[in-house]
Order: C-alpha cells, then structure tokens, then sequence
C-alpha cells in the first residue's frame, strides 16, 4: 500500500515555506510584555503544522526541531511560562534552522547540524524555564543578563561559520544531544518526557477549550498518541526512548491531524488562489501581446475598407484585447510586501547587533511589480537598509546629543510613478558627510571637479570599493556595496539616486520598470533598420556639426561636446549599412553611457520612444554582438535592441587596436 | 555514415517528404520538421552575419531567423516577391525558417525509393544527405534539414563544441 509521496513533496515545501513566513511575521509582531493568546496559539498552529507535514514525509530532522519549538510554544500559550525576549529570539532562530532544513530537503542548500543541536539545546533550556545554556560558563549561577549575552556570543560563531563546524559540534555536543541522548538525571528525564510526550498531544480537558475544537486538531490526535506514549515513558527508560515513542506517535497522528489543520489553514485561501506555473502564465502573456498585434493588423485593414461596421466592432475588440492584456500582465504582478515583509527581522537583528534602536516603516506594500523583479530586488533593498542602519542611524547616545530621538526610523515606501516602480529607503540618521566623501574620494585619486553638485558627489559612494566608514564591521564598511547595489539595479533596468541632508538622514530611491520584460526604449532608425536604445542608457541627443568632430593621429573620431571629448561610432559602420543621413549635420548623435563610459552613437533619425517587449534573439537563433535581444514593433516588424554596454567596449577595444 | 543508418532513420520517421526546388534541383525534406509555409516578408536585417541569412522575423511573437538556402548553395535566382516562399521548420527546441525557389508537393517514399548519395564534392556536404529519392524520372535530395541547420556552417547557433 505505498503510495508514493514525493508528488506532494512541493506542496509541503510551499505550505512549509508559507507557515514559516506566517510564524516569523507573527513573532516579530508579537508585543513581548503582553502576547496575545491568538497570536501565540497562531503560532503554534504554524509550528505544529509544519510538524505534521515533516512527519507525514518522514522528514525526522524537522519533525525534531518544531518538536521542542512547539513544546515551548504550547507552555507559553498555556501560560504555564511567560514571554521573554530571548524566547522570541529563539523562535527565530529556530525558524531559520527548520527553513535551513526545508532548503537541504529541496537539494538547494546544506544543514548545519551544529547549529540545529544548538538551537534544539536552546529551546529545550528555555522550556525548562531556564536561561539558554552558556557554552563557557555553564554554571547555572550566572545572571541571566550574562548568559543571554554569552549566548549571543555563542550563536554568532556559529553562525559566522568562521569556526569550522567541527569544533562547534563539539562544542555543542555535550549540552545539545543533552536533551536527546544522553542519559540525564532520571527525575528530570521522566518528567520531561511526560512533557513531550504528552504535555502537547494530550490536552488536558481543562486545556481543551472550544477553541480548540474548532481549530480541529487538538482532538484529533488526542486519542491515539496517549496510548503510544504512556507506555513508552513509564518504562522508564530515559529520554531517547520517549523522544522517539512520542516521534511515532507524532508520525502516526500525523496524518490524521494534518487535514483538519490543513482544512482550517487553507480553508480561507483555497477559494481565492490557485497556483499556477510561472511557464503558463508566461505563455498567456505572449498570447495575449499575439492578440494585440493581430488586432492591430485587422483595424488598419478595416480603416482602408472604410467598412463602418466593421471598424466599430473593432474599436470595441481593441478595447478588450488591451483589457485582455493588462489583466494577463497583471498575473505576474505581486505586492512589494513580499519583500519588504522580510526586512523586520533584518532590522530587529541588526539593530540588536549594533545596539541601536530603530524602528522600521513601511509605506505602499501593497504596491504591484513583476515577480521576476520582485525576487530580483530583495538583495540590493537588503543592502541599502543594512548601510542605514550601520552607517545611517546613530547610536541613542548621539541621536540624544543631537536633539533627536533615541529611536532611529527607517522608512520603506513604494509607489507607481508613471510607468516605474519607485522604492525609496529612508533613514533619519546622520546623513552623508560631504566632505568626507571628497576626501575620502582625494585618496582614491578619482577625478574631481570643483563645480560638482551634490549629486555628483553622493554618486562618487556608488563607485567600486568606496566606503566613507570609519570603522570597518562586519555589517558593512569594506566597500563592497553601493556599486553592487547599483550594478544590480542597472541589470534590472532601473535607476539609483541617493538623497541627503548631513544631521537630518539619507534617502535612496530605486527607480524600476513596472516588469523585467518591457523596456523604455528609444527608437533610431539608421540606414533602414529600426534600432532601440535603451532610455536609462541615454544621456542626451543632439545636432552637431562637422566643426565638433575631431580626430586623433587621423583615426579615432571624438566629438567635442561641452567640453568633452567623446569617442563617436557611427552605428550604420558597425552594423554595415548605408546610412540616410550622409554627413555628419544631416544625423543626429545620442549620448549614452554604460559602465561610466560616455560615448556618442551617430544615427539617422530618431523615432520615437516606445515601451517595447523584450524578446530572446537566442531561443532561435545565437547572440549578436553589440545586440542585446529584440522587440515587435507596432507594425509587427522586428526591431533589434542596442546593447550599449557592449557597443561602448567594442569601441573601446577597437581604439585601442588603432593605437 | 553508414546506409543502413541512414535507412533505418527514414524508417523510422515516416517517410513523407516536403518537396521543394533550388534552381533545377529537386530536394526533400522530412514533412514532420515543417512547421508551416508562409510568404516572405518584412525581415529585420542582422549585421555582420554572412549573406545567406537574411534576418528575423516576427512569427506571432517570436523571433525567428531567415536563412535563404538559394544564396546559400548558389542555385536559382535570388529574387524576394510575392512568390517567394519560406518553410518555416521546427526543429526540437528551435525555429527556422528557409527560403527556397519553390515548394512542390508531399511525397511518401518507401525506403526502396531511396537511394544512397554518392561521395560527391558540393556545396551540400554529403554528411547532411540522407539519400537520394527516386520517384519516375525525378531524382530528390533528402535532406537530413535537423543537421545542417544545427552545423556550425550555418552559423545559427551560438559557438559550440
């Protein structure tokens, strides 16, 4: 009777992934001082679970460590203990071992065992109303305060990973097989594995309110795990047996208190999603962008019919077909709340991490951009909200001197503004020193001008290895990161700029295209082709005259604009065309940048600028140099579209092979 | 290359052929790889390709590159009007369209009809002939369309191995 159940594998995955997300926003939520018991039973019921799903599958390690998660939740909701800080900082952590598990599960990552022993050690302390165990003094006598911090300690190197796993396995293997296999005291054991053996199988009636009743588990598996365990743990054998008596237990309940749970949990979304293939949803775009240029095709053949009727039905098909359309897209589109949702835990982590106190805003959630932009756009947002916490808010003591509040706010909004996705990352810190940044910028030996606006010099931090930090930590400070945050949103489409006010804070705001498959572009067309540039690499066009261009020993052409000398490359000699326009007067040149190397491109005319759908030259056909993909124009002809960067370095090899 | 092989493999497809003229040959190629015929139009020219490949076009949305095989085997007259036909293939993973003189008809050959192709030195490589049809007095290639659209003379692919 096997069945097999690796075809539900990815259900549990996402319903594990989806819980998980469920716990961490309740916990950082959670009101330390005063829980409330919805709130921790919600809690539990997210545990518990994942615990039942990991059971079903037969995936023991998860099963283990939501075993003594959910152990010290169920005393907490009944009230057997009270909340402390350092539980909360423990769920956490323990979150992040079941999900480090839930990756090695999906082969896409591996299990530090050290730290899942730690973590389960922990917990298992805290049930047992004790402060977590201090690795280097283990004395019971020390004062909370220090164990908490030592344990701080204790966690960071492991989760530094500098220590090599080895040693903090050993470390750890005294206290954290502790709880499992080591024979412990027998008191103490029985009494624990009564604890876990039915402390929260068995309700008691008391326990067993009507709520729970109607969440539809706790009597469920009521029944069955009592006569599994009862006789495990009288036998007197100490923790191992139990542990595992109460794991069949768990597994064998498992199923049976799973659907109820899973009814409850998915009863309320099932009717309102449904989860679809990314590739479906890709194909009905296409589809849907087919029709809209079929439709386009049938309307211009209608207005040169002059058939009124025809024309009117058309106008009414167009409507629709774009409706269509937009309906389509908006499929691939989710709330920026599924990024900005994981940044609490950053700034609650950091923030303890550094000693300060901030508080995090978050405006605009419900703000729509492409899935594919969304996954993109955590890492750089990460970055830049880590540089305001380390480098952007100051520590209490200062904010305080300086008149402010103690506590530091950073402030994430985002919004639509015409066609783009703005996200702006606020901070109310210090700000950035100017003149520092010039100084700092002086040592680097980059050019610098006297007449550079603010602008300018906030742009100098986005350079490669540039960091104004005094101190380097290890949050931030070497210099890896406002390039890379630029590079990656560059690579999106989009645009980075930076803000500030030195003693009031510093804003940085992303501008992004609403989706990775669309692009502003603007169109040229050289020789009879239809080329397009991209917008966010043009600086500017212009008329120039033959008086401008100048060469170098006879070859290099450069274009003297402003001041400047730009390298010119005529696009109709690279793509080998004949162009239109002869002469340069007759032309227009467009300025554009890549990689912060200007150069101008001499083209025929400019068209117009479009939203234009990227399409794959690749999928049929192989890459061209200095053409980055194509796009359907309006007239259903094809037009390739500019890879500036590589356009900038071919002429930049070029040059140097005539020198 | 081995006649049994190549014979075997028409077997096994089917042996329906799509007929069409370069100049004043006749060749063939595996009914099951086309995908459709259309008419030639509005192809985006690609620089610094060679001359036998014309550009792209747009095929309900995708991009799909234009290889004239007139240019290049050097056969009939290449001239692009109304007449002019492209066999838009599917081959796997891909989408290729060829421009050729003229397409003839279906014909299904029973693998006596088919002939092994001499050793011969042509513009076609020999490698990418599966044999020869023979059907009355008309001789077809058969072209093995998959592999000499994939080989790296025609430069449709990204440099591989």
């Amino acid at each position: 009777m096997s069945i097999d159940l690796t075809q539900f594998y990815q259900i549990f995955f996402e319903e594990a992934a989806e819980h998980l997300a469920t716990m961490e926003t309740l916990l950082l939520e959670l009101d330390v001082s005063n829980p409330s018991m919805d709130d921790l039973n919600a809690i539990f019921r997210s545990a518990h679970s994942i615990k039942g799903g990991a059971g079903t599958f037969g995936f023991t390690d998860m099963t283990e460590v939501t075993h003594v998660l959910e152990t010290l939740l169920d005393r907490l909701r009944k009230q057997e203990m009270t909340l402390t800080d350092e539980m909360v900082t423990a769920f956490l952590e323990a979150g992040d071992v079941i999900a480090m598990q839930l990756a090695a599960h999906r082969d896409e990552g591996s299990v530090d065992e050290a730290e899942v022993k730690a973590v389960c050690e922990r917990l298992a302390y805290l049930t047992e109303g004790k402060a977590a165990p201090s690795p280097i003094t283990p004395s019971a006598a020390v004062a909370k305060t220090d164990a908490e911090e030592d344990a701080y300690g204790f966690f960071d190197d492991l989760f530094d990973a500098t220590k090599s796993a080895a040693e903090a396995a050993a470390q750890s293997a005294g206290e954290a097989y502790g709880f499992f296999d080591e024979v412990p005291p027998p008191a103490p054991a029985t009494q624990q594995a009564e604890e876990s053996g039915y402390g929260f199988f068995e309700e008691t009636p008391v326990q067993k309110s009507e709520r729970e009743e109607k969440q539809g588990y706790g009597f469920f598996q009521e029944p069955q795990p009592v006569n599994q365990a009862a006789p495990a743990a009288p036998s007197a054998t100490p923790a191992p047996a139990s542990s595992e008596a109460a794991r069949i237990a768990d597994t064998g309940s498992a199923p049976a208190a799973k659907r109820p749970a899973e009814k409850a949990a998915t009863a309320a979304s099932a009717e309102t999603s449904i989860r679809v293939s990314v590739e479906k949803v890709d194909q009905l775009i296409n589809l849907a962008g087919e029709l809209v240029i079929t439709q386009a095709m049938l309307a211009q053949a209608a207005l040169d019919s002059g058939e009124e009727r025809l024309q009117r039905g058309l106008y009414q098909l167009e409507r629709n077909t774009r409706d269509l359309q937009e309906a389509v897209m908006s499929i691939r589109m989710m709330p920026i709340s599924f990024v900005f949702s994981r940044f609490p835990r950053v700034v609650r982590d950091l923030a303890g991490k550094l000693n300060k106190q901030v508080e995090l805003k978050t405006v605009g959630e419900s703000t729509e951009l492409d899935k594919g932009l969304i996954e993109k756009i955590a890492d750089p947002l990460t970055h830049l909200i880590r540089n305001s916490l380390d480098h952007g808010i100051e520590s209490p003591e200062k904010r305080m001197a300086a008149g402010k509040d103690a506590r530091g706010t950073i402030t994430l909004k985002a919004y639509h503004q015409g066609g783009n996705v703005v996200i702006e990352v606020t901070d109310d810190g210090g700000g950035l020193n100017k003149a520092r940044i010039l100084n700092k910028a002086r040592e680097r030996g980059l050019s610098l001008r006297d007449d550079m606006t603010d602008q300018d010099v906030y742009a100098l931090i986005m350079e490669a290895g540039f960091s104004t930090a005094e101190v380097v930590t290890d949050v931030s400070g070497r210099g890896v990161g406002m390039d890379v945050v630029k590079r990656n949103i560059t690579e999106l489409g989009g645009r980075l700029e930076l803000d500030s006010v030195e003693g009031f804070g510093t804003r940085t705001i992303i501008r992004l295209p609403l989706t990775l498959a669309i692009l502003d572009g603007l169109s040229v067309s050289v020789g009879h082709e239809v080329y397009i540039i991209p917008l966010n690499a043009i600086i500017e066009s212009l008329q120039v005259t033959v008086a401008d261009l100048k060469t170098v020993s006879g070859e290099g052409r450069l274009l003297r604009v402003r001041g400047e000398y730009l390298p010119l490359v005529a696009l109709h000699e690279i793509f080998n065309t004949r162009p239109v326009a002869e002469g340069l007067e007759k032309g227009i040149v467009v300025i554009v940048e890549a990689e912060g190397r200007k150069t101008a491109l001499f083209v025929d005319e400019l068209l117009g600028q479009h939203q234009v759908v990227i399409k794959s030259l690749e999928s049929n056909f192989r890459k061209i140099q200095g053409i980055s993909g194509a796009t359907i124009m309006g007239d259903g002809k094809v037009a390739l579209i500019l890879d500036v960067a590589a356009l900038v370095a071919y002429h930049g090899q070029n040059a140097k092979a005539v020198v | 290359m081995t006649t049994e092989n190549t014979n075997s493999a028409i077997g096994a497809v089917g042996s329906e052929f799509l007929t069409f003229t370069l100049g004043s040959e006749e060749y063939g190629l595996d009914i099951l790889k086309v995908q459709e015929i259309r008419g030639y139009d509005a192809v985006t020219t690609i620089a610094n390709t060679p001359a036998f490949i014309k550009g792209v076009i747009n095929l309900r949305g995708t991009i799909v590159p234009i290889v004239d095989l007139r240019i290049k085997f050097n056969l009939g007259t290449v001239e692009y009007n109304q007449f002019t036909v492209v066999i838009i293939l599917n081959l796997g993973h891909r989408v290729v369209g060829i421009v050729v003189d003229s397409v003839s008809d279906v014909l299904a050959l029973t693998p006596e009809q088919i002939r092994p192709a001499p050793e011969l030195s042509s513009a076609l490589d020999t490698r990418y002939i599966m044999g020869l049809g023979t059907v009355d007095e008309r001789m077809l290639i058969l072209v093995d369309i998959e592999k000499l659209m994939s080989s790296s003379e025609m430069a449709l692919m990204n440099e591989m191995a």
